[in-house]
């Protein structure tokens, strides 16, 4: 089936089965690796995305589903090569130990942000609460999320 | 991970989707996929066609009646739930909402997923049996209404059954309600929840020790325990708690959810 998306600004035509997810149409058809898959089961958060600005896993979606859609992923969030403020944070916080759960908590961060600007301690775990860091680097994650809150 | 090849339709109406899953016996329909695309990679279901609701609007909406009724679209997700001004009628309803799983799901989850896929730890069937919820559920012959005590058959089983949609929830008023669950985790997996709901005498729906919600009624949260003593729980043991465990979570939190609802 055809299916047109538009990833970070930039807009994609392909042909993907209809049992291709989402997560593997980036991954695989448009060479997007940012976005990682964790635990395929939908758990883990590694393959979080933003679509039409609605924080997603990817992994539980059809590519196919996301005909249409504007999707952006880790790889959008920094612009000319400047990181975001929140990923500077994760970088100054040490907020990654191995990394591979760090592109879905920052599409997570980065939708709670923009809803709530101003977070609590407990609203940013709770934003969190589908993203899992199996380094268990958690503190370091909520501090950086903290302090770019306004 | 690559699911079994399937064929994929996203119709354009909910009559069109009707069509589509009474001409293919292997058609299933797809809200949320939360659960389905899950199941679908374990190949615990192979469905042949996935008729995705995704997009019909005639599925979506939230409305509030004058005598207070809310009519909830059956592809309304938590998120939206949680956040319409009008399921503040109901107030448990978007708090419920907001202890399942976390924000990715109830972003896509629907109450219509939630509840078609009778799964006996989803927080959904208890809720709706407890706040005495309508199902409104239409098949290419017509449409009927089913009670939530009658919507719930059995495990992965409702009344909704092949070449039928579940179309619309209506919840009469109320406020005095509240739920209780002991999890796997913070907003996980329930091992054992309680509906609870005072209207005059109380009306409690326990989950996760049968296959479909138990329905308790009582005159008041004091005589709940004994209700549920007398139902004769014979809940399934597994790794998270022993049948006998559970049948005492079951007293527990069906008290604790009783004498919430009261007190509100």
């Amino acid at each position: 089936m055809d299916v047109t998306v538009t990833v970070n600004g930039t807009t994609y035509e392909r042909d993907v089965e209809p049992r291709k997810l989402l997560i593997h149409l980036l991954r695989d058809d448009l060479d997007l690796t940012g976005s990682h898959v964790g635990c395929d089961t939908g758990n883990c958060g590694a393959c979080s995305v933003l679509l039409d600005g609605v924080l997603v896993k990817s992994c539980m979606l059809l590519a196919v589903q996301a005909n249409g859609t504007s999707i952006e992923t880790v790889e959008g969030l920094s612009e000319d090569g400047e990181l975001t403020p929140l990923q500077q944070a994760f970088n100054e916080h040490h907020a990654l130990q191995c990394g591979y759960c760090t592109p879905g908590m920052l599409m997570s961060a980065t939708a709670l942000l923009r809803e709530n600007p101003s977070p609590s301690e407990d609203e940013i775990k709770r934003a969190l609460q589908g993203n899992i860091c199996r380094c268990t680097g958690y503190w370091n994650i909520v501090e950086a999320v903290k302090s770019v809150a306004k | 991970m690559l699911l079994r090849e399937v064929e994929y339709a996203k119709p354009g109406s909910v009559a069109e989707a009707l069509e589509l899953l009474a001409a293919n016996d292997g058609a299933r329909a797809l809200a949320g996929g939360q659960t389905l695309i899950n199941v679908m990679k374990a190949r615990a279901a192979s469905p042949d066609m996935l008729v995705d609701l995704n997009g019909l609007e005639e599925l979506r909406g939230i409305e509030l009646a004058g005598d207070g009724t809310l009519t909830i679209g059956a592809m309304a997700t938590y998120s939206e739930i949680m956040g319409s001004a009008e399921a503040k009628a109901r107030p448990i309803l978007g708090e419920v909402c907001a202890t399942i799983a976390d924000a990715q799901v109830r972003n896509r989850g629907t109450i219509g997923g939630n509840v078609c896929s009778s799964d006996p730890t989803n927080h959904l069937p208890p809720l709706m049996v407890a706040v005495g919820a309508r199902m409104t559920v239409v098949s290419t012959a017509g449409q009927r209404d089913v009670p939530a005590e009658d919507f719930f058959l059995g495990v992965y089983l409702t009344a909704a059954g092949p070449g039928e949609l579940l179309t619309r929830i209506a919840i009469p008023a109320g406020k005095k309600d509240a739920f209780a669950a002991v999890t796997l985790g913070a907003d996980g997996t329930c091992i054992c929840n309680a509906a609870a709901t005072v209207n005059g005498s109380v009306r409690v729906a326990l989950g996760c020790v049968d296959a479909v919600p138990v329905l308790v009624t009582a005159d008041s949260p004091e005589a709940v325990g004994d209700a549920v003593r007398a139902a004769n729980l014979m809940p399934p043991s597994d790794v998270h708690a022993t049948s006998e465990y559970r049948t005492h979570l079951a007293e527990v939190l069906a008290t604790r959810a009783a004498q919430e609802a009261a007190a509100r």
